[in-house]
């Protein structure tokens, strides 16, 4: 049992991990502002809900606290990480940043 | 062009009220864990600003009411109240008292005057952060 749950844990802050450091390289690699925040909000949000679960999981499982913040937490970040990402995004449209070269469609140029 | 907020607003109103409970929750966890007055009120001052973004600052001063310059008169009162109490009962300024008190739904609580000192520096906290935000933020 305790393996199974170690495992678990361990497989977890991985995977967090993992992710976070796919949100940080796209924001380097991808070529514009909104691709760049796609990546950063996305990824970066289901990565540190990983973690937190994964440190939920070994207060609660291996010394026994129910850490009902950390619960919190992963809900407060998965309300408020789109959200942020939304605004930024919208902010950078409307302050007239330019799309990727190579982007096919704008749908929000003509309802200015 | 007219901008929407629906998204933003929405979201404030939900995320307002786990800021202020978990405001609350520092502010009575403060003496056997992290946390206390000063947190707990600059958290939901916190929250306040987060409304003040979302909506406008009309909109916030209908939805409470409060002159928060009053509020620091308050909890200047609070502090020096709990410390002046003291003088009442023949013993030196600012000795606290607490003890084992039966509440009818709590249970058995143990209650300390120092919360009610913590209770004065969390409003004069929010007194002094919401003054100075609203106050530059009227200003033309």
């Amino acid at each position: 049992m305790t393996v199974i749950i170690e495992t678990m844990i361990i497989l977890f802050l991985l995977l967090g991990v993992f992710l976070t450091l796919v949100a940080a390289f796209g924001v380097i690699r991808l070529p514009d502002v909104y691709t760049r925040n796609h990546a950063a909000s996305k990824s970066a949000t289901l990565g540190v809900m990983f973690i937190l679960l994964s440190c939920f999981l070994y207060f609660y499982l291996i010394e026994g606290h129910f850490s009902s913040r950390v619960l919190l937490g992963i809900a407060f970040i998965f309300i408020t990480a789109p959200v942020g990402g939304h605004l930024i995004s919208r902010a950078a449209y409307h302050s007239g940043v330019k799309l990727w070269g190579k982007s096919v469609r704008d749908d929000l140029k003509n309802k200015k | 062009m007219k901008t929407n907020d629906v998204i933003l607003q929405t979201t404030s109103k939900v995320v307002f009220f786990i800021i202020i409970l978990f405001a609350i929750h520092l502010f009575f966890a403060g003496h056997y864990h992290p946390g206390g007055g000063f947190v707990g009120g600059l958290m939901t001052s916190g929250a306040l600003v987060l409304l003040l973004l979302a909506f406008d600052i009309k909109t916030v001063a209908k939805g409470f009411p409060i002159d928060y310059k009053i509020l620091i008169g308050i909890g200047l009162l609070f502090a020096i109240g709990t410390a002046a109490g003291a003088l009442v009962f023949n013993v030196p300024f600012f000795t606290h008292v607490f003890g084992d008190v039966y509440l009818p739904i709590f249970g058995e609580t143990s209650l300390h005057t120092a919360m009610l000192f913590d209770l004065g520096v969390y409003l004069v906290v929010i007194g002094v952060t919401m003054t100075i935000i609203q106050t530059i933020g009227e200003s033309e």
